[in-house]
């Protein structure tokens, strides 16, 4: 209705999609096509009707309308909001996986009975404690780490070392690297994380005494992040090789990586990487 | 071995090089061993010739592009490895995915478990000398690689699963091929067990060897079938359910003389309850949606989150950290089962021959994509 209220009152009726006065002038003037269309046509005194009559009331009514129809139709929303809420009410609560995502909270967990049990085997050893998605996750001092570990497995039953690994905050104040734990007991299925900051250029000792599982792990941080584990009895590299130049997952380490011919051969490369040696300066390529 | 070396003959010890470029050590293993006449004294095994930084590379990528590069990893067993990314991302932004998807994954990692499980089965056969299984094993492989061309188009690196649920809905008549396929496997398992299970040259090359206490199993952080052929009942899939696992029922295999024979009585086992779990998967299928309402980009809290699924070759676990409202993880760990098994491996030949160091390689079933990441 209020479509075709809006159209001028021509003679030519106006067609039913929306075509406007315009373009109808313009076939017009061309005049190539005076009835391009015939399919209007048959409609046409249909529309002429509903066309005609209302061409005065048109521009006045409008505003009129749209007063009572603001009233009305916020009535109405108002009405259907509630119908909505209602229905929600009524219906049960939409399964998870159609509402949005909730990601988990990091909660204090200090006193957490695992982090209580700890803190009271060794004295300061716990700096922080929270828990986020599920996983416990304690902070403690890099010095006392093999007594920690030690601690967690013969009194707290964590035989199992499922995964060691580090991260690399290069801005951090504290220390740049965290290193991080990650235990298991079998006894209740119990998953507690250990998280401790090292320095860049500090030592911290292996707890492959207490897990043998560490061994591997261990190198396999030194090698790509460059913390050195104290009495871990082989610290070789394991994924790259001996002579590597670098630490790859090191933040400041290039994604495209490093020219590593230098190692390989001391007397094709320069020492400590650098651009390769042509022939004519000197180099025996 | 330990002791004095009373050798009969004036033998000096030999260090040899076993890989990396032989067909027992399945991929680029190198293993540096050091024998006594033929007993094996020291194996140092030497890993990174295909490290190719994936974790490196999963720091530049948005969380869902990390996903291809996962099939990389264990690439005989793409789709669990996908699974485990997903279900540690999921853990991490709070999605829950809907029933129909996790049935679907479910359906999907079990295909992979058996189509690993039968990769390990030929290649274990044929390192020790047995080379009929092999073409009874990749030809029942091929069926099911065929289901999974069908389902994403790829038969390898799959790429099928997506944070929030699957990518695609089953094909038509899907089902009904897959279910045939999972009814007439229990059949095919019986067939490859006529050719080894008693067979007495195959028991004299896998009892007794590679032997792993149970207490043994659990320090040197074994998982999967190692561990479980140990005598310890326990997999991720029962201890910390994913998808939808705690309402399937299955069966968990462990063996008692926690020797290579047994190892492979439990992966046969498994293959069994695996084809168990995709019958009832298949039963049970849901309607519905396959996508989790997730929002287009994701963006993640600050925090660490670990993630574990239990791929055919043990614990494959993710460790992501994230700064706040990152779109990218700012690290991301990948716990490779193979890698913390093989570490095993100079422990379990010590003092065997070194044909024995070839049953060891492949009851552990490594795969070096993993282990080199």
């Amino acid at each position: 209705m209020t479509d075709e209220t809006l159209k001028p009152p021509e003679d030519a009726p106006a067609d039913d999609d929306h075509t406007q006065p315009k373009d109808e002038a313009a076939a017009d003037a061309t005049e190539q096509t005076p009835e391009p269309k015939v399919e209007p046509s048959e409609d046409a005194p249909a529309s002429d009707d509903t066309a005609k009559t209302p061409p005065e009331p048109s521009t006045e009514a409008k505003p009129k309308l749209t007063d009572d129809e603001k009233a009305a139709k916020i009535a109405a929303a108002k009405a259907k909001a509630a119908a909505k809420k209602a229905a929600e009410a009524d219906a049960e609560p939409k399964p998870p996986w159609e509402e949005k995502p909730v990601p988990p909270e990091r909660i204090d967990a200090v006193d957490d009975p695992e982090v209580v049990a700890l803190a009271g085997g060794i004295e300061g050893s716990v700096l922080s404690a929270e828990r986020f998605a599920g996983d416990l996750t304690v902070t403690v001092p890099p010095g006392k780490i093999v007594e920690i570990c030690g601690f967690l497995k013969r009194e707290r039953g964590f035989s199992f070392l499922v995964d060691f690994t580090a991260v690399d905050w290069p801005e951090r104040e504290e220390g740049r690297f965290d290193v991080v734990y990650w235990m298991h007991r079998f006894d209740d299925e119990f998953r507690l994380r250990l998280v401790t900051v090292v320095a860049e250029d500090q030592i911290i000792e292996s707890v492959t005494g207490v897990w043998k599982t560490a061994n591997w792990m261990e190198r396999e941080v030194w090698d790509l992040y460059g913390i050195v584990f104290a009495n871990h009895p082989n610290l070789e590299r394991i994924l790259t090789w001996e002579g590597f130049n670098g630490h790859p997952l090191r933040k400041d380490f290039p994604l495209e990586g490093i020219d590593t011919g230098a190692a390989i051969y001391p007397d094709v490369y320069p020492p400590g990487g650098g651009p390769v040696v042509k022939d004519d300066e000197g180099g025996k390529a | 071995m330990s002791g004095p070396k009373t050798s009969l003959f004036d033998v000096e010890e030999m260090e040899i090089n076993f890989g990396p470029q032989h067909p027992a050590t399945h991929g680029v293993l190198r293993v540096l061993v050091k024998l006594d006449g033929e007993k094996i004294v020291d194996a140092k095994p030497i890993i990174g010739y295909l490290h190719r930084g994936t974790e490196k590379l999963f720091e530049t990528m948005d969380f869902p592009a990390c996903i291809p590069h996962t099939d990389r990893m264990d690439y005989v067993a793409a789709a669990t490895n996908n699974q485990g990314f997903c279900v540690t991302m999921e853990k991490l932004l709070g999605i829950s995915i809907p029933p129909r998807a996790a049935y679907i994954r479910m359906i999907l990692a079990e295909l992979q478990r058996l189509a690993s499980h039968l990769v390990w089965f030929a290649t274990h056969a044929i390192d020790i000398g047995a080379i009929t299984p092999y073409f009874y094993n990749f030809r029942d492989r091929d069926e099911i690689l065929d289901l999974f061309e069908e389902y994403c188009g790829a038969r390898l690196t799959l790429n099928t699963m997506k944070i929030g649920g699957v990518p695609f809905e089953l094909p038509d008549g899907w089902v009904d091929r897959c279910r045939a396929a999972a009814d007439a496997f229990p059949h095919k398992i019986d067939e490859y067990e006529t050719l080894l299970t008693d067979n007495r040259i195959w028991k004299k090359r896998t009892i007794g060897i590679g032997v792993v206490s149970p207490e043994e199993a659990i320090e040197w952080g074994l998982t999967g079938p190692p561990l479980r052929g140990s005598g310890i009942r326990w997999d991720i899939r029962k201890v910390f359910p994913y998808d939808r696992y705690d309402e399937i029922d299955f069966e968990i295999p462990i063996g008692t003389n926690c020797d290579t024979y047994d190892r492979y009585l439990v992966r046969v086992e498994e293959m069994r309850q695996s084809v168990r779990i995709i019958q009832q998967c298949l039963d049970r299928l849901p309607d519905g949606p396959i996508m989790a309402r997730a929002p287009k980009v994701l963006r993640a809290k600050e925090g660490m989150v670990y993630g574990s699924v239990e791929a055919p070759k043990g614990e494959l676990g993710y460790f992501v950290v994230t700064t706040e409202k990152s779109t990218k993880p700012y690290r991301c760990r990948v716990r490779p089962p193979s890698f913390i098994n093989l570490q095993a491996l100079p422990a379990m030949v010590e003092g065997h021959l070194v044909a024995d160091l070839v049953a060891v390689i492949g009851t552990l079933d490594i795969v070096l994509g993993e282990i080199d990441r």
